[in-house]
């Protein structure tokens, strides 16, 4: 191009150039150029557009739904888990003593602070309900089930990469960064709630 | 590459020589693989593994097509379907264990092969853009692997999917989006299974087109060898047909052997007992690990526990990655003008370390992430980015490396003197 340029301002070779090069060299049908491959781009754009969104979640996945649970049958110390959106929730009655454990943590010796009142609904901070999706990579925490490690915390122990979380499914030690994600539920009578 | 003594492709009759002149196909199988190509007479066994790594590629599109007759992507029924290829499919059982050890075998075969480069600094000049192909190659293979890992639709598919797509979220600020992308949904369902399908069947044959790259690249400045000396003349070279033809024959054959033994014999050794559970979205297995050829990146990925500036998840997903991205930079991080590690002393010992630091690794990566393991892998992890972006550098521009053959054939023979020259001399007048 530059040489093309180059030689059409030494020697022109046909009318057209000499008519059309301007100021340094530049000629109009640089900017021609300049436009073809610009529109190319935009139609190449558009073109990559739907190749790359048709791997989106699709109409029926994004079709969201809610899901009730009914927590009438869960005693203190026990929890179930439900599923909602293809994943794991986990709801949990706290014992007064995992309350009690919770509340004794000072802010300031948690990654992610938050207090136990914070992750759930007024008067009803013995039920915690949380995704049962660990931040790290995604897995399902132990410690819903009965027998199953809780981790050094007494609240879940992810088996992935080794995280742990306390009584208030908060993270306290291991790779994850947040604390077990609280979803958007409410309580719609005293003993069911309904998460989405 | 076409040493002046390279022996000229001479058409046998009319029906070739008709091809020559049309489509010079012969021709060019002859100076690629045939007797066209001359090779360092001295290469060593550790020099039969390019060949094994494209013997497994082949074996493994051909067992992969011949499944994919029988598979379906369906979140519904694929563990079903892979079932049904054991039990009703014609040798489906033998098809589905050649498969799935096939890969372990691929990667086994890359280990030595990419090993056997680390050691005898094969990604030197002139040959640095085989080494970035090669590296290429390699994470194009680990991305094939673990999507074809998936297929089965057992529980260490379903959370590898889950964990391999979580390592994309730890980007800052679009990481979520990606994996939601990546997945076509909030977690493994359909969607990724089908995709997974469709990738796991294209990659193999983007691998195919780069290692075509990566052999035209090989080609151009000609084999590496164990001394690391160039080829002067030709008595350093033998044709490659029948010479090496008939070594990688050798090798292929106890490299069959070996993989029958355990197709046939111990198919699941090397597989994970999980996987024969169907995927359970609700319920991660108590000890999940990944196949074990992601061992040591493992181990580095976990090694992260502690938020430092960045969170302790995005360190682990940085390091894990730049664990192998650090290759690329090898020719550039080894300045020593010697290439192979027989004459490097200092070299050597480090380069020993770091295999003992992978096996560490490899091992911490098959463990339970709890402690003694997590403070070991993290140390073995420090000591892997040590080697290769502190001691590497300092290694080389330090050590007094031993004096090298005057040329390969006095390493062969004891001295150039002694040189036989090839068929193609003209005799001393």
């Amino acid at each position: 191009m530059a040489d093309a340029t180059g030689a059409a301002a030494a020697e022109p070779k046909n009318i057209g150039e000499t008519s059309e090069t301007g100021e340094g060299g530049v000629r109009r049908r640089d900017f021609i150029n300049i436009a073809a491959v610009s529109a190319a781009g935009v139609g190449g754009a558009a073109v990559l557009y739907p190749l790359i969104s048709q791997m989106a979640p699709s109409a029926d996945v994004l079709a969201e739904s809610t899901t009730e649970v009914d927590v009438s049958a869960i005693e203190p110390g026990q929890a179930i888990k439900a599923v909602f959106r293809k994943q794991p929730l986990f709801v949990r009655r706290l014992t007064p003593k995992e309350i009690e454990e919770a509340n004794a943590v000072p802010l300031s010796a948690l990654r992610d602070p938050e207090t136990l009142a914070e992750r759930t609904k007024d008067g009803h901070l013995d039920m915690l309900v949380t995704m049962g999706v660990c931040t790290h990579l995604g897995c399902v925490p132990l410690g819903a089930a009965e027998g199953e490690n809780k981790g050094e915390f007494g609240g879940y122990f992810c088996p992935c990469h080794g995280s742990s979380y306390d009584t208030a499914a908060r993270i306290r030690k291991g790779p994850a960064p947040t604390n077990l994600v609280v979803p958007d539920y409410v309580f719609s009578s005293d003993t069911t709630i309904t998460v989405g | 590459m076409s040493f002046p003594w390279a022996k000229e492709y001479t058409p046998a009759n009319g029906f070739t020589k008709w091809v020559d002149e049309k489509l010079p196909l012969p021709r060019f199988v002859y100076n690629a693989v045939g007797a066209g190509y001359p090779v360092p007479r001295n290469l060593n066994y550790m020099w039969n593994f390019g060949v094994l790594a494209g013997f497994c590629l082949v074996l493994q599109i051909v067992t992969g097509v011949v499944l994919a007759m029988h598979y379906a992507a369906n979140a519904q029924v694929a563990f079903g379907t892979v079932e049904h290829i054991m039990r009703d499919v014609n040798w489906g059982w033998m098809l589905r264990y050649m498969h799935a050890n096939g890969a372990s075998f691929f990667f086994l075969v890359l280990y030595l092969h990419i090993f056997r480069g680390f050691f005898y600094s094969s990604y030197k000049a002139p040959r640095e853009m085989i080494w970035l192909l090669g590296v290429v190659i390699f994470l194009l293979a680990m991305a094939t692997a673990f999507m074809g890992y998936v297929l089965p639709w057992g529980q260490m598919s379903f959370w590898g999917a889950k964990v391999i797509t979580g390592l994309f979220s730890a980007i800052p600020f679009v990481g979520e989006p990606i994996q939601i992308w990546l997945l076509g949904g909030f977690a493994p369902d359909n969607a990724a299974l089908n995709r997974f399908f469709s990738l796991h069947f294209l990659l193999p044959f983007v691998i195919l087109g780069v290692v075509i790259l990566h052999v035209w690249a090989l080609h151009i400045p000609g084999s590496s060898n164990p001394t690391g000396v160039e080829v002067k003349s030709e008595s350093d070279t033998v044709p490659f047909h029948p010479y090496y033809t008939a070594k990688d024959g050798f090798g292929l054959g106890v490299f069959l052997i070996i993989y029958c033994v355990v197709v046939f014999f111990l198919p699941n050794m090397l597989g994970h007992p999980d996987n024969y559970i169907e995927a359970n979205p609700l319920s991660t297995p108590a000890h999940i690990v990944p196949e074990w050829y992601f061992y040591p990146f493992y181990a580095i990925l976990r090694a992260f526990t502690f938020d430092f500036i960045l969170e302790a998840k995005l360190w682990g997903v940085l390091a894990m990655f730049s664990s192998i991205l650090l290759w690329f930079l090898l020719p550039w991080l080894d300045r020593s003008p010697v290439r192979s590690g027989h004459y490097r002393p200092l070299f050597r010992t480090f380069f020993i370390i770091l295999l003992v630091d992978m096996a560490v690794l490899f091992y911490c990566g098959g463990a339970p992430a709890e402690e003694p393991y997590v403070m070991i892998s993290q140390i073995a992890t420090a000591y892997y980015f040590l080697h290769f972006l502190v001691i590497l550098p300092i290694v080389s521009s330090i050590e007094k490396p031993k004096p090298l053959p005057y040329s390969i054939t006095e390493a062969v023979l004891g001295s150039d003197k002694k040189a036989v020259l090839g068929e193609n001399t003209q005799p001393a007048t």
